[in-house]
C-alpha cells in the first residue's frame, strides 16, 4: 500500500523512482529520507519519477515541496517526471504545478539540468 | 427512505468493533492513528462507491475524508491515546453527509491562511481544509468544547442520481 524508492544516476543526475502512495507517515518519510540523505552525499540534479505514484495526499504534497526547497537551498535541481493524471491535478489545483519543473520524457528531463 | 445497502455491506467487511449502524447512517468511533485514518478513507470508499459516486467522485470524497481524518488525528486529538476520532456517513436525500469529529483543542477556520497565496506556496503544511474545499459541495467547521466536528457534504449527481430517482 505505502511507497518504494530505488535510485539510479544517469549522466550525473540522480533519478528517484518512486511507487505506491505518498502519504502521511511512511510514504512522506520515506521521501523525505531518500531526498535528505541524497543532498547529504552531494547530489544536487534530482530527477523524481511519480509515475507509479498512484496517490499523493496534502501530507505528500508538502514533502515534495519541501524537498524542491531542501535540494534549491542546496544550489541544486529538484524536477518531476511522469506525473499520473491525479498528482498532475493535484499539483494544478494546489498552483505547484507551475513552481516545479515537470517534465513527462526521461532523456529530456535529464539532458535539461545545467551542466 | 429506501434501506441502504451501503450499511449492511460495510458492516460486514469491517473487522472493529467500531462500527454503529442505525438506518442510513454509519458511523466509526477510532483511535487517534494513523491507521484510523486509512479505516476512513477506506470506508469512504467503499460507502461513496455503493452510495452511487462514479470512480473520480468517489475518490475525490475519499481524499477529502482523508484530509478532514488526518486534521483531526494530527492537529485536533495530537495523537493522544485518550481522545477519539467519531466519524459518520449519512445519505440524506442526494446527498452524502461526512461527519468527522476530533476532541482537540480546536480549530477557527477563519485562521488557516490561503495556501494559494504566493508566500505561502512552498509552505509545507495547510491544505488540507482547502483540499476538502475542492472536493467537495460544502463543508462546515462546528466548535465541539472540545474538539472540532467538519462536515462534509456531497450531492450525487449525474447516473447516479438518475439511479436514485429510478428506485
Amino acid at each position: 500500500m505505502n511507497i518504494k524508492s530505488s535510485t539510479r544516476k544517469v549522466n550525473g543526475v540522480t533519478i528517484v523512482d518512486l511507487s505506491g502512495r505518498i502519504t502521511l507517515g511512511e510514504g512522506s518519510v520515506v521521501l523525505r529520507d531518500t531526498v535528505k540523505d541524497l543532498v547529504g552525499r552531494g547530489s544536487k540534479k534530482i530527477l523524481l519519477n511519480l509515475g507509479d505514484v498512484t496517490y499523493i495526499d496534502s501530507s505528500g504534497i508538502g514533502e515534495l515541496v519541501s524537498a524542491f526547497t531542501t535540494v534549491r537551498n542546496q544550489g541544486g535541481e529538484l524536477k518531476l517526471l511522469n506525473l499520473t493524471k491525479k498528482v498532475h491535478d493535484l499539483l494544478q489545483i494546489t498552483k505547484l504545478y507551475t513552481v516545479f519543473d515537470v517534465r513527462d520524457d526521461e532523456a529530456a528531463a535529464i539532458s535539461s539540468f545545467s551542466r | 427512505m429506501h434501506p441502504v445497502a451501503f450499511s449492511v455491506r460495510v458492516a460486514y467487511e469491517d473487522p472493529l468493533n467500531s462500527l454503529k449502524m442505525t438506518g442510513d447512517r454509519v458511523s466509526y468511533t477510532l483511535d487517534s492513528t494513523l491507521e484510523s485514518v486509512n479505516t476512513a478513507e477506506e470506508a469512504a470508499v467503499r460507502i461513496a462507491s455503493a452510495v452511487g459516486f462514479d470512480e473520480d467522485e468517489t475518490q475525490k470524497i475519499s481524499m477529502a475524508v482523508r484530509e478532514g481524518a488526518v486534521n483531526a488525528v494530527l492537529h485536533g486529538n495530537a495523537y493522544d491515546p485518550q481522545k477519539k476520532l467519531r466519524i459518520a456517513f449519512e445519505k440524506k436525500g442526494s446527498s452524502l453527509v461526512i461527519t468527522i469529529a476530533d476532541e482537540g483543542k480546536g480549530l477557527d477556520p477563519e485562521k488557516i491562511p490561503d495556501p494559494l497565496a504566493p508566500e505561502n506556496l512552498l509552505k509545507q503544511s495547510g491544505r488540507g481544509v482547502f483540499l476538502m474545499r475542492t472536493f467537495m459541495d460544502e463543508v462546515r467547521f462546528r466548535s465541539l468544547h472540545p474538539g472540532t466536528e467538519i462536515t462534509l457534504l456531497k450531492q450525487v449527481r449525474g447516473a447516479a442520481a438518475a439511479k436514485e430517482r429510478s428506485k
